[in-house]
């Protein structure tokens, strides 16, 4: 006996996207174990939907004026019909905050469910980068105080001084993670009951770094000898929350702001192919596995594939609009393929994954959601057959060399090479300069002293290096000099702000 | 059980607020590129907003990042042809097409370009400008009427009354008046049950009767219970405005002077709308003989002779006279013209607007649109000009100069 599709026509309603939802939620939860947070999906409009990407995917966000740039030139792609809006966005957050936009066809508010509101939703609640670095719990609430926080600083100082402290930290929004730190997770009264005092603590510890006043004669001898800070700090934003002299606590607070937005993206940018290949696995695999209860017509399969064949297709190097490798694709890709090679291994695949070749694929892929991040993932689980099937090669730019390259291709040869070069590509711990405080003239002019640790030859663009020096002055107020230095800490160029150093 | 919450009623223009940030930050580069654009724009164009283009570069936000220098390795996926050891000529751009990394965001050579709404327009084309002798006409001219609502009365026509009003009069009324009845009349009704004595009875049902008889007398509606819409006449000052467009059209006046004039005329509507709904414009250009004509034949037709600016004064005053009435319209004129006159007509001008159209009209601009030193109708206005504050004149030399002597013109003044 045939049974009845939920619905035949291309229209959305409520009552529709309801009977959706509790099949997609049933295959999620029942058939395949996916665990997720609480969904809460919200209907919007395109414009609404240009709002949630101008303010980069924050609910509530602060005011600011490159969120209205932002607004303003997604609207003209928009426009111009130089892109389709995005789809989907969804909120790291408890609930999982996922976006329907109502222009949207049932069949793509459909994918759309199974994507972000199931997909991303547990690779949220249960990849290690996001546990350890964010707290779904509190991110709205925290993204509230700050939004009111910045505007009560907006009242009482003025928007001028508000938004150069913004510009300032946000050019420093990159190094104002801890890399390699836990930090603790934010919770919103601790934050608010603490504020206070912090302002009070901090101030008198930085009045105490730079005190001029004669100290006992100990004290005095450590001074001199010791250098300050003990150890190079890779935390800029949280280097200057904590020392710089002569800010404000309103100031700091900004600062600690943007640096806890920062944190509580960081891992989505160390995550960008394992989390759309998840989620872009499991609407896939969901949308399938309702066709095969004859839940959905043929007519919507047609629909989901052409759009799901648009999301995964990697134009090749030499096409004009090739922009990369794209994330969907190689994301999906891997997950399809660790799924082969637990179902389907060939001996290939035995001697290259002889631990999964021929396990239980769910727990497989499970495990690997888990436990990765993409420059390990892709380290750990890029296959030669992909390497054929992508046609990956290599190729090496060296600046001092006329010519580009070809350094390994998709044969034997090649294989391990082009695989950890695709995951050193990914790795923004070597794409991101590394920059660090390591020096702080506390008993001369109190210049500040950062080092950028070159690799591979590779420096600094000389022009936004010299730009964001002079935010880094503005939060430190005294001179701030740059250099960078190679492997064996040979100085290879500097920067200052003020420039012309005395 | 998931609850889809529906987002789209509310919520509305969240990035409103940011878009007036990113305006306000840029109000500089945004103003200029204003005040550039508005000389391609029709003299009465004023529902369109304007795109403005600043450079990309000044918006850009920095970040440390990689320069060219340096080995890179990127991966690339489509290889067609290539063996390993290959060598590649670098293409012009460098980074072997690799794209992504090395061009971020808003430092490429566009310009970025968005289009401001009318009001943004406006606003920032005008900020700072006001126009001179509001305040006294509005006093003087208080001429219109408007009927707004004023509350309640108890007396107007029946066409006017107020139901709602009235019926919470009445029931106020009626509870005022029958309570006391009411609660005497439950007294009764007790008394007659607790009453053994028949004539007692008797007479305690007879003055239940009274009761509510009297309970019944007391009217429904009555005379005093009904109220009336009210409304009042308020006076408010007349919103529409005439502007003349008067140039001179003789062979010196060449298609550059015209364009400079034109772009006044532009700046002048606009600036008029923000003040004005209703606005009508008449074109008169002239020679020895003036003539009103539409937009198109003002600009670009071409005459040739000699220069009587009276000519186009007196039909100015004519076509007030027939058409717009000054109790009901705010006049202004604006004159553009090289400064040519008939040499015994200067005075005859003087004259015209001294006693005739100045105390008319809210504001007459001449502008005069020339590098020659001023000749006779201009010595003439400046005389004017001193005693009569309605006279506004500046010289324009070039394209250049036509925002800056705007602003001039209509620059707030120090309260």
């Amino acid at each position: 006996m045939k049974k009845k599709p939920i619905s035949t026509g291309s229209d959305w309603t409520f009552e529709l996207l309801d009977k959706y939802y509790v099949e997609i939620e049933r295959i999620a939860h029942d058939v395949f174990q996916l665990d997720t947070y609480p969904n809460q999906i919200e209907v919007i409009t395109a414009e609404q939907m240009m709002d949630a990407y101008a303010s980069v995917g924050m609910p509530v966000g602060y005011s600011h004026w490159s969120f209205g740039k932002q607004f303003i030139q997604t609207e003209q792609n928009y426009k111009r019909g130089a892109m389709g809006l995005a789809y989907e966005i969804v909120i790291n957050s408890n609930p999982c905050i996922s976006y329907l936009m109502e222009e949207n066809t049932m069949t793509m508010q459909a994918l759309v469910i199974a994507h972000a509101a199931f997909g991303h939703n547990s690779f949220f609640k249960n990849n290690y980068l996001f546990k350890t670095w964010t707290d779904a719990d509190s991110i709205i609430d925290y993204l509230v105080f700050a939004k009111d926080y910045v505007k009560k600083c907006e009242m009482r100082y003025g928007i001028d001084e508000v938004e150069d402290m913004l510009d300032s930290c946000h050019a420093l929004m990159n190094h104002g993670v801890d890399r390699y730190k836990h930090p603790p997770p934010i919770s919103i009264e601790e934050e608010q009951r603490r504020q206070q005092s912090r302002q009070d603590y901090i101030q008198s510890q930085i009045n105490d770094i730079w005190r001029t006043l004669p100290d006992s004669a100990v004290q005095k001898r450590s001074h001199s000898s010791q250098s300050f800070p003990t150890e190079p700090q890779e935390n800029l934003l949280y280097f200057f929350e904590k020392n710089a002299p002569l800010l404000k606590p309103w100031q700091r607070e900004i600062i600690r702001i943007v640096r806890k937005i920062a944190q509580y993206f960081y891992p989505q940018r160390q995550t960008k192919v394992m989390n759309e290949g998840w989620a872009t696995f499991w609407h896939y695999t969901i949308l399938n596995q309702m066709h095969k209860e004859e839940l959905v017509t043929d007519g919507f399969m047609m629909e989901f594939l052409q759009s799901h064949t648009n999301v995964v297709y990697q134009p090749t190097y030499d096409k004009p609009y090739y922009n990369g490798v794209n994330p969907y694709a190689l994301g999906f890709a891997m997950m399809s393929d660790i799924r082969r090679i637990c179902e389907s291994p060939t001996d290939e695949d035995r001697q290259w994954f002889p631990d999964i070749a021929g396990s239980p694929w769910r727990k497989t892929l499970e495990s690997a959601m888990i436990q990765f991040k993409d420059e390990s993932y892709i380290a750990q689980y890029l296959s030669p057959k992909l390497i054929r099937d992508f046609k990956f090669f290599t190729i090496l730019d060296d600046s001092d060399r006329t010519n580009l390259e070809v350094s390994a291709i998709h044969n034997e040869h090649g294989y391990k090479a082009i695989r950890q070069q695709l995951s050193d590509n990914f790795n923004l711990s070597i794409n991101e300069p590394n920059i660090e405080v390591v020096n702080v003239d506390i008993n001369g002019d109190r210049s500040l002293k950062l080092r950028h640790k070159v690799q591979d030859g590779r420096m600094l663009d000389d022009g936004s290096a010299n730009e964001v020096l002079r935010h880094v002055y503005r939060l430190w107020r005294f001179p701030v000099h740059l250099e960078s230095v190679n492997l064996e800490d040979k100085v290879l160029r500097t920067y200052h702000c003020p420039e012309n150093p005395h | 059980m998931t609850q889809f919450i529906d987002r789209r009623p509310v919520n509305k223009n969240k990035s409103a607020v940011n878009r007036e940030r990113f305006i306000r930050r840029y109000r500089k580069q945004i103003k200029k590129a204003v005040s550039d654009a508005i000389s391609h724009r029709k003299v009465t164009d004023v529902d369109s907003g304007e795109k403005i283009s600043i450079p990309s570069k000044d918006l850009h936000e920095p970040f440390f990042h990689h320069g060219r220098e340096g080995k890179n390795t990127r991966v690339l996926p489509g290889n067609k042809e290539f063996m390993p050891g290959d060598t590649i000529a670098r293409p012009p751009q460098g980074g072997g097409g690799s794209g992504g990394q090395a061009s971020n965001q808003g430092e490429g050579e566009d310009d970025f370009s968005f289009t401001l709404s009318r009001d943004e327009y406006l606003d920032l084309l005008f900020e700072d400008l006001e126009l001179p002798n509001l305040e006294k006409t509005k006093l003087n001219k208080l001429q219109k009427f408007k009927k707004v609502r004023a509350g309640f009365t108890s007396d107007g026509v029946p066409s006017n009354i107020n139901i709602v009003r009235s019926l919470q009069k009445s029931l106020a009324r009626r509870i005022a008046m029958q309570s006391g009845l009411k609660s005497q009349l439950e007294g009764l009704e007790k008394d007659l049950e607790n009453e053994t004595n028949e004539q007692a009875k008797q007479q305690i049902v007879e003055e239940i009767e009274e009761v509510k008889r009297r309970i019944a007398k007391v009217p429904f509606l009555d005379t005093y219970d009904l109220r009336y819409n009210n409304y009042r006449k308020d006076p408010v000052p007349t919103s529409q405005a005439v502007m003349f467009c008067v140039m001179d059209v003789s062979g010196s006046m060449d298609q550059n002077t015209k364009d400079i004039a034109k772009r006044f005329y532009t700046l002048l509507y606009l600036f008029l709308t923000k003040t004005y709904k209703n606005i009508e414009v008449v074109f008169i250009r002239h020679h020895t003989i003036a003539k009103e004509v539409d937009e198109e034949e003002f600009f670009y037709s071409r005459e040739t002779g000699g220069t009587i600016v009276s000519s186009a004064l007196h039909l100015t005053l004519d076509v007030i006279k027939e058409r717009f009435n000054p109790s009901d319209w705010n006049i202004y004129v604006c004159q553009a013209s090289d400064g040519d006159n008939w040499h015994d007509d200067s005075p005859k001008c003087q004259d015209l607007l001294a006693n005739a159209l100045l105390p008319q009209t809210q504001l007459y601009t001449y502008i005069e649109i020339t590098k020659r030193e001023p000749q006779s109708l201009w010595h003439h206005y400046t005389d004017l000009a001193k005693s009569n504050n309605r006279l506004v004149l500046e010289r324009i030399e070039d394209h250049s100069a036509i925002f800056s002597t705007f602003h001039k013109i209509f620059k707030k003044k120090p309260k």
